[in-house]
């Protein structure tokens, strides 16, 4: 596994639990910061939600798994899950080699938009990772 | 790094997927100097070994080892070991977080002439493991004593300069050697090893633990206790009940001929997910077992564990529900070992 270089993308925004979200047409694409993965270490299982399930901001929406331990995965706004990645229940470690990309977790249809302007930006969760 | 006995252990030095894949095909070395060694010499020292341990050490001569075990008298086990007789004396290889735990009890029943003697602080270990370990050895080897041991044998001799006890024995299920020399002489044997063409990957404490859960071997602390018996944890076979004179062996005797309410089973998940220690196994939908061991197999891509179920539940082949963080997950019971390999060449 190639494991990928920390880096914290402008264009996304940040949840306190370590999640991201991308704006991608109508819809956002959420997964995990570099920083978890690198907390969580190899990550070998993922239980996702299942499309259509509605999921709600700051609560659990599914788990990562680890050698080392289980994580919940935050959702960083609410919404309807409407696609779940596939080639993280192939190769889960695709998480921990591209967190931003080929390892993004769900696909969701926002319930409400303006809830992604509590979340942080780059400079903003950079600062919060500072102070951890 | 993380914390195990007292030790600053290395959970893995790559990924734990890629150190176990590297033992199973080629090989790997793991620093477990954590492990214990005491000594027990003198003219009463297989006198009051055989009373203490259950497998019959009358069965090793000098230059052989066997499993064993040491057990209190109501049969719980104190610790699981490897007693090694050498031409002066036995060598017990124990579990780190028990030394003071064997150390004491035998200290307390040995008899007159039997002297005991703890040489953890002053010797550490190695393990070379995997089908590629006697290529690895053979440049640093004073002579080709190691790669005529046969399974659990002992012997002696220099490995990059340094002297050594190499046995032919291990943790992981493939064949390999454990070398145990002075505390100081370990890292010029681990930078040579690192040196030799087909050089051992380094690894850590997670591929030790999911290699030996895909042997099912059991380990102290997680499937074995003081609250548990040798023939709860399917080692009967470790146990020398017809000879029948060590600690703890009428409670197994008793235990062979009634059966125990509990056995120890080998499982794995027929569908998606990772067991974890703790978790309930259910049966017929209600807590029937603990499991107390599980990983997701690197080997075969399953999660697999092991459980203390009731014992008409531990035969091969059995279905069990085990409850993953409140997702029943369907499982079924195994034989050991989970995945075909032989630590015997």
């Amino acid at each position: 596994m190639a494991a990928a270089d920390e880096s914290y993308p402008a264009d996304l925004r940040y949840h306190p639990e370590h999640d991201w979200v991308r704006a991608d047409g109508d819809e956002h694409v959420f997964g995990i910061t570099w920083y978890a993965q690198d907390a969580l270490g190899e990550v070998v299982y993922y239980d996702p939600p299942k499309v259509g399930d509605t999921i709600t901001k700051d609560a659990p929406y599914g788990e990562l798994e680890s050698v080392k331990a289980v994580s919940d995965i935050f959702a960083p706004a609410s919404g309807e899950v409407t696609a779940v990645n596939p080639a993280v229940n192939d190769r889960p470690e695709v998480v921990n080699e591209d967190p931003y990309g080929a390892g993004w977790l769900v696909r969701v249809k926002l319930s409400d938009p303006s809830e992604l302007d509590s979340l942080m930006d780059e400079p903003a969760y950079r600062a919060y990772l500072a102070g951890l | 790094m993380g914390g195990f006995a007292g030790w600053d252990m290395p959970l893995y030095y790559s990924t734990a997927s890629a150190e176990h894949r590297a033992v199973r095909a080629t090989c790997g070395l793991f620093d477990v100097s954590h492990m214990g060694q005491l000594e027990v010499s003198g003219p009463a020292a297989r006198e009051g070994l055989s009373r203490a341990l259950t497998n019959d050490l009358s069965a090793i001569g000098p230059g052989q080892g066997q499993y064993t075990l040491l057990c209190q008298d109501d049969g719980g086990v104190i610790d699981d070991l490897i007693v090694y007789a050498l031409p002066d004396r036995y060598l017990l290889v124990v579990n780190a977080s028990n030394i003071a735990a064997c150390r004491d009890w035998l200290a307390e029943r040995l008899p007159d002439g039997a002297e005991l003697a703890d040489r953890s602080p002053e010797v550490a270990m190695l393990a070379l493991q995997g089908p590629g370990w006697a290529d690895a050895l053979r440049p640093l080897a004073a002579t080709p004593l190691a790669f005529s041991l046969d399974y659990f044998d002992i012997g002696e001799d220099v490995i990059a300069g340094v002297p050594c006890l190499i046995a032919r024995t291990g943790y992981t299920g493939e064949p390999g050697v454990e070398l145990m020399c002075p505390w100081d002489g370990a890292p010029a044997i681990w930078d040579a090893l690192m040196a030799v063409e087909g050089a051992p990957a380094p690894a850590g404490l997670v591929a030790r633990d999911t290699l030996r859960l895909e042997m099912g071997y059991p380990l102290y602390g997680q499937e074995l206790s003081r609250e548990r018996t040798p023939i709860e944890a399917g080692l009967k076979w470790a146990c020398d009940i017809a000879g029948g004179g060590f600690t703890g062996a009428e409670v197994m005797r008793r235990q062979v001929e009634e059966g125990t309410a509990d056995r120890l089973a080998v499982f794995r998940l027929t569908e998606p997910g990772i067991p974890r220690a703790g978790q309930d196994v259910l049966i017929g939908g209600r807590p029937a077992g603990t499991v107390t061991s599980g990983t997701l197999s690197p080997s075969l891509d399953v999660g697999i564990g092991m459980a203390y179920v009731p014992s008409a539940s531990a035969a091969p082949d059995t279905d069990l529900v085990i409850d993953v963080r409140g997702k029943p997950k369907a499982a079924r019971t195994a034989r050991r070992p989970l995945v075909a390999t032989s630590p015997k060449e």
